[in-house]
């Protein structure tokens, strides 16, 4: 069985419409799966964090087209390998 | 599973609290390129390193942005230069492919002008001594450092008196940049050979062909964790700087694991050290003054740094599987804005930091002192600091500025990284019968450990 890299992404910022629809629509172009997603907005700020399976996509390009994204929503939107937040976390 | 919050958490390490990888540190042994041609030695070194480092930077760059972690500085040491330029005249011509070479790779530093004279000067070692000053003023990126004593073979002062005077000498030949060169010059007693912060690091002779090492940081994130304890008591303290700590370098040794997969070359140590920036927010004066000083540099200033730098040590020792280099906390004064401003107050003299080195990583570091003071009084500053890293079993070290020019008060300003620095006073009364003495001074008992 082949061995996951897991992916997490971060979103913050202003609340609007569409966020999660661009999102994924990056991510399937990218040829990512969603693992989970966990989601709140506490007044007008929408905080996302979604853990997806990057095993088969390039990063770069992910990480490029997630940061032209955030750049048009006004979001600030990061993908980041899981490794280093196990890393910090876990021991 | 890592949770939402732990995700955050960490999120907000890196935005808010600095956190970063300070470096990652290539050491490359040039022992095999010895040639008593200069030309010859000159081209297989500037070879060697741009082969083994060619892609040192960009791997860097990659890791950086797939663990989004800012890894601030990528940086080469080789092997100390006074072991391969025995063969040649001027060993600056070296000097000067070795910043070529770091130029091409893209890095920007390269350490190991260096020499290991703690025991006594061989004749390649004095050539190299000698050219200090025209190898820092005719590069850009080179560092260099020389050993002067150790804990095993006492300390060298005819070496300490040759370094007082190279360090003027720099200053005056980089006159025009404050005298920037002093900056990338230290002088140390127990150096260690696997250091990979600059200006200190080489690559020692007892290392393998090629390592790679990674140098935390995050001054900004223990500070962070300590304003959630104020008013607690010190084991309160202790225990939250060593979770934050362990944490930390954790960051250092997935980089480091995943720096030497990358490059095929093997992972050499993770220092656990606390090194500060001049930016606001990445500074060690700022932890030591969130225990409860009103300003760094005064009474209580010594036991916090030894608190901080004992707790950073055992909280990082378990995170890496090889902890190493100097791992501890540093105190750069022109690179920390808290030890800036301390000494801009008058708060943090050279006394105070010389005590303060008797507890921490490294020495004195980066500090800025009168254009008019003697090579006799470096030299004598270098020896008080040599003998508390002898007596101590511990790396000091020296790197001073006396910029040319400037009076107690004024300010030079180093640029980057380097940050700036208030001019500082050292005592006015003379060493110079002291310096002259020459020899060497035995090492202490405590080093008969057979």
């Amino acid at each position: 069985m082949r061995e996951i890299k897991k992916a997490v992404v971060t979103v913050l910022g202003i609340d609007c419409k569409g966020i999660i629809a661009h999102i994924s629509a990056v991510l399937y172009d990218n040829d990512v799966n969603i693992l989970d997603i966990s989601q709140t907005v506490l007044e007008d700020y929408f905080n996302m964090v979604l853990i997806a399976d990057v095993s088969s996509c390039a990063f770069e390009k992910l990480s490029a087209d997630l940061t032209m994204l955030g750049e048009k929503l006004g979001l600030q939107i990061r993908v980041q390998r899981s490794e280093i937040f196990e890393a910090m976390h876990q021991v | 599973m890592v949770t939402t919050s732990q995700i955050l958490s960490t999120l907000q390490m890196i935005d808010r609290e600095k956190l970063d990888v300070r470096t990652i540190t290539m050491g490359i042994s040039l022992l095999g390129c010895v040639s008593d041609d200069e030309q010859r030695l000159c081209d297989k070194v500037y070879d060697h390193i741009c082969r083994q480092a060619k892609d040192l930077v960009r791997v860097g760059e990659d890791i950086e942005r797939e663990f989004g972690v800012p890894i601030v500085n990528k940086r080469i040491s080789v092997t100390p230069a006074a072991l391969i330029s025995g063969g040649i005249k001027n060993p600056a011509a070296l000097a000067r492919a070795l910043d070529r070479a770091a130029k091409t790779t893209g890095v920007n530093f390269i350490g190991g002008y260096s020499a290991l004279v703690h025991k006594g000067i061989t004749s390649a070692d004095r050539r190299l001594m000698e050219s200090i000053p025209e190898a820092l003023d005719t590069t850009d990126f080179l560092c260099s450092s020389v050993n002067i004593g150790s804990t095993r073979a006492g300390i060298d002062m005819d070496a300490v008196r040759l370094m007082g005077q190279m360090i003027k000498a720099t200053a005056e030949r980089t006159a025009d940049r404050s005298g920037i060169g002093c900056a990338k010059l230290v002088v140390f007693c127990n150096a260690v050979e696997d250091n990979p912060f600059m200006a200190g690091a080489f690559h020692g002779p007892g290392e393998g062909d090629c390592a790679v090492s990674v140098g935390v940081s995050g001054p900004g994130v223990v500070k962070s964790a300590l304003e959630s304890v104020r008013g607690e008591p010190f084991d309160v303290v202790a225990e939250t700087i060593k979770r934050t700590a362990f944490r930390i370098t954790r960051v250092g040794q997935l980089v480091a694991r995943e720096a030497s997969r990358r490059l095929n070359v093997p992972f050499g140590i993770v220092d656990l050290s606390l090194a500060p920036t001049p930016s606001v927010g990445d500074s060690v004066a700022a932890i030591l003054e969130e225990m409860g000083l009103e300003s760094c540099g005064t009474h209580g200033t010594t036991a916090a740094l030894a608190l901080l730098n004992d707790a950073v040590k055992k909280g990082g020792v378990m995170a890496s599987s090889h902890v190493g280099g100097l791992s501890g906390a540093f105190i750069p004064v022109s690179e920390d804005v808290g030890m800036i401003a301390a000494a801009e107050r008058g708060a943090l003299t050279l006394d105070k930091l010389e005590a303060m080195t008797c507890v921490c990583s490294v020495g004195l570091d980066m500090i800025a002192v009168p254009g008019d003071t003697t090579a006799e009084t470096i030299s004598a500053i270098i020896a008080d600091e040599a003998a508390i890293g002898m007596v101590n079993n511990k790396t000091t070290a020296v790197r001073v500025i006396p910029v040319p020019g400037a009076k107690i008060g004024d300010s030079a300003e180093f640029g980057g990284l380097l940050g700036y620095a208030p001019v500082i006073p050292v005592h006015p009364f003379s060493s110079r019968l002291f310096v002259e003495r020459g020899g060497r001074i035995p090492a202490p008992l405590h080093s008969l450990k057979n």
